[in-house]
C-alpha cells in the first residue's frame, strides 16, 4: 500500500462573483507518482493546485498534505511542496542565483550554495546564474521557475501547464528531470494541454470538468475502462449507401464510401466483429486492408468532456 | 516560526533599495536640502524666530518628517503591490509564511530605509543650518515610531491597490498636504483662530510637534498626545492589515 501524500476531499470553490470553479473533488495522491490532471480551460485545474498551494482559500472541504491540514498546519504543508505557475512571473532584475537562493530562504531553509550549484547546473542555468531574469529568454525563464520550486528540495512538485509555450528540447530536458526526480521520490502532480504528455509521462490521470473529477484512474486502466476501438475496412468498390443487411452494426462510411468504419467498445464480451466479417462475405462486398485503433487519450477526454456539457 | 523567510524577504527587500538608490535615498535629501537651503539658509535670515527658535533650524524636524512619511508609504506600499502587479506574489502566499511574519519582512525593510533616509537627512541639514538634538535617543525612537506606523500604513495602500494610480492617492492627496499643513514651517502658537483650533484636527500636527521637541524641547501640543498620535499611527494601520489577511481579501481569492 503505498503512501497518500496529498488528501483532498469533498473540496469546494466558489468566487466572490458566484462561479463554482469546484463542485466537491475528493482526490488523493500517492507518494512517489506522477499524475496528470487534465481539463479544458476554465476546468478548475489551477484552482485545484492554488488551494493545495495556499495562493487560494477553499470554501468547503479538507486537503491536507503529509497528514498536515494546509490551512490549521500550513507551515509543515507548505514547505513540503514547490510549485511552478502557469505565467512566467519573475523578478526583472534579480539574477537568477538571487533569486534561486531568494526562494530557499523563504521556505525557510539554510543556505546550501552546493544544492543551488548541482541545481543550476542540472537545470543548464549555472552559465547563466548571474544574468539578471529580464535578459533571459522564456524557456531559461521557465527553467528558473523550475529551479526556484525545487530550491527547497520539496517531496511535492506541481507544475500547470509546464509546457505551454515551451520549445521541443526544453520540453524534452523537462520530462528527462521529472523522470529523475520522480526517481529520486519526488511526486509530480501536473495539469497539461497535451494529452501525449501526460499519457507518456503520467502513472494516474484524472480528468477534470466544470469543476467536478469526472474519470480518475491509472492511466491503461481509464483507457482500457473508457477506450473504445475502431475498426476500418478499406473496400475494393467504393460504396454509396450502406445495403441493409448490415443494419444490425453501427457502420458508417468513409473517404467517400471508400472506407467502412465500425466503433465498438473493446472489452465488451461481442464485439461483434466475426458476425460482421462473415455477413460482408454473405453480401460479396470485397476489401483489400484492414486497421483497428484504440482511442487515445485524447478522445476519451473529449468525450468525457462533452458528457460534462451535456449533463 | 520562519525567520530564514523574513530574512529572504527583508534582504530582497533592502536589495531593490540599493538598485534604485538615487531615486529612494539621494533625489529625497536632495528635495529636502533645497528646503534647507531656500528657507533656511537663503531667506530663513529675514524670517523672525519661530517659538524661538531660528527659522532654518526650526524647519529641519518637520522636512525631516515630511520626507519620511511619503517614503514610508512609497516604500512599503510598492514593495508588496509590486509582487501583486507581477504575479510573483504567488511564491509570497505559498511560502509556509504568517500574516505577521510576512508584514514585519516587508514593514521592517520599509522602515530601516526611512530611518536611513531620516539621518542622511539630518546630517545633510547640518550643511545648511543650525541644528542641535536634545533628546537624541528619543529622537530615533519617535523616527522609529512614526515609520514603523506610516510603513504600516503604505503596506496596507499596497494591498488595497489596484492600480499604480491608487498608489498614489493617497500619499499625494492626503498626506502631503496635511504635512505641510502641519507645522513643519509655522509654530501652531503663531496662527490665528479659527485656524488654530482647525489645525488640531490634523494628527500629523501631533507627530510633527513630539519630533520637534526631541530637537528643541518646545512643543505645540503636549507630549502625551504625540506620544498617543503615535502609537494611533502604529495601530490603526495594523489593525485594517489583520482584518485584510483575515479576511483575504484583495491578497487571495
Amino acid at each position: 500500500m503505498s503512501e497518500t501524500v496529498i488528501a483532498i476531499e469533498g473540496l469546494e470553490k466558489a468566487y466572490a462573483g458566484g462561479t463554482r470553479a469546484l463542485k466537491g473533488v475528493d482526490l488523493t495522491i500517492d507518494k512517489g507518482e506522477i499524475f496528470a490532471l487534465l481539463g479544458p480551460n476554465g476546468a478548475g485545474k489551477t484552482t485545484l493546485i492554488s488551494i493545495v498551494c495556499g495562493i487560494v482559500t477553499k470554501t468547503g472541504g479538507s486537503v491536507a498534505v503529509f497528514g498536515h491540514d494546509i490551512e490549521g498546519d500550513y507551515r509543515a504543508a507548505r514547505t513540503r511542496i514547490g510549485l511552478v505557475p502557469q505565467e512566467l512571473t519573475t523578478d526583472a532584475f534579480e539574477t537568477v542565483w538571487d533569486t534561486v537562493a531568494f526562494s530557499r530562504g523563504l521556505f525557510g531553509k539554510p543556505r546550501d550554495d552546493a544544492y543551488l550549484e548541482q541545481l543550476l547546473k542540472r537545470l543548464t542555468l549555472w552559465d547563466k546564474r548571474k544574468a539578471r531574469m529580464m535578459e533571459l529568454s522564456g524557456g531559461m525563464k521557465r527553467r528558473v521557475m523550475i529551479a526556484k520550486a525545487l530550491s527547497h528540495q520539496p517531496d511535492i512538485l506541481f507544475l500547470d501547464e509546464p509546457t505551454a509555450g515551451v520549445d521541443v528540447e526544453l520540453r524534452r530536458d523537462m520530462w528527462e528531470l521529472v523522470r529523475k526526480l520522480q526517481a529520486d521520490g519526488t511526486t509530480i502532480i501536473l495539469t497539461t494541454h497535451y494529452i501525449e504528455e501526460a499519457e507518456e509521462m503520467a502513472d494516474r490521470v484524472g480528468v477534470i470538468a466544470n469543476g467536478e473529477l469526472v474519470a480518475l484512474g491509472r492511466k491503461d486502466e481509464l483507457m482500457a475502462q473508457l477506450g473504445r476501438r475502431t475498426f476500418k475496412l478499406f473496400l475494393d468498390q467504393p460504396m454509396t449507401s450502406l445495403p441493409d443487411g448490415l443494419s444490425d452494426w453501427s457502420l458508417r462510411l468513409d473517404d467517400d464510401g471508400a472506407t467502412l468504419c465500425y466503433d465498438f467498445d473493446s472489452h465488451a464480451a461481442e464485439t461483434g466483429i466475426p458476425q460482421l466479417m462473415r455477413k460482408l462475405d454473405e453480401l460479396g462486398i470485397a476489401w483489400r486492408d484492414l486497421t483497428t485503433r484504440q482511442s487515445s487519450l485524447e478522445d476519451i477526454f473529449v468525450s468525457l468532456v462533452h458528457q460534462g456539457d451535456r449533463s | 516560526m520562519n525567520p530564514r523567510g523574513v530574512g529572504a524577504i527583508y534582504r530582497f527587500e533592502m536589495a531593490r533599495w540599493r538598485r534604485t538608490l538615487w531615486q529612494s535615498l539621494v533625489a529625497p535629501v536632495i528635495t529636502t536640502a533645497l528646503y534647507f537651503l531656500v528657507f533656511g539658509s537663503a531667506i530663513g535670515s529675514r524670517m523672525s524666530d519661530m517659538a524661538g527658535i531660528d527659522f532654518g533650524s526650526f524647519i529641519v524636524p518637520g522636512l525631516i518628517l515630511l520626507s519620511v512619511l511619503t517614503q514610508s508609504i512609497a516604500n512599503a506600499s510598492f514593495g508588496i503591490y509590486f509582487p501583486k502587479f507581477t504575479g510573483t506574489i504567488y511564491e509570497i502566499l505559498s511560502a509556509p509564511l504568517s500574516p505577521i511574519e510576512t508584514v514585519t519582512a516587508y514593514v521592517g525593510a520599509a522602515v530601516t530605509k526611512s530611518v536611513i533616509l531620516a539621518l542622511v537627512t539630518l546630517v545633510t541639514a547640518t550643511l545648511f543650518v543650525d541644528v542641535t538634538v536634545d533628546h537624541p535617543l528619543l529622537m530615533v525612537l519617535f523616527l522609529v515610531l512614526i515609520s514603523v506606523g506610516f510603513c504600516l500604513l503604505g503596506f496596507f495602500i499596497g494591498l488595497l491597490a489596484n492600480s499604480f494610480e491608487q498608489l498614489q492617492f493617497i500619499p499625494l492627496l492626503v498626506v502631503t498636504p496635511l504635512t505641510f499643513l502641519g507645522g513643519i514651517f509655522y509654530s501652531v502658537a503663531a496662527l490665528a483662530e479659527p485656524w488654530r483650533t482647525v489645525t488640531l484636527a490634523n494628527p500629523i500636527v501631533y507627530l510633527v510637534s513630539g519630533y520637534r521637541w526631541t530637537f528643541y524641547s518646545v512643543e505645540d501640543v503636549p507630549l502625551w498626545t504625540s506620544l498617543l498620535a503615535m502609537g494611533l499611527a502604529i495601530a490603526v494601520p495594523l489593525a485594517a492589515i489583520a482584518w485584510i489577511f483575515r479576511t483575504g481579501k484583495r491578497l487571495k481569492q
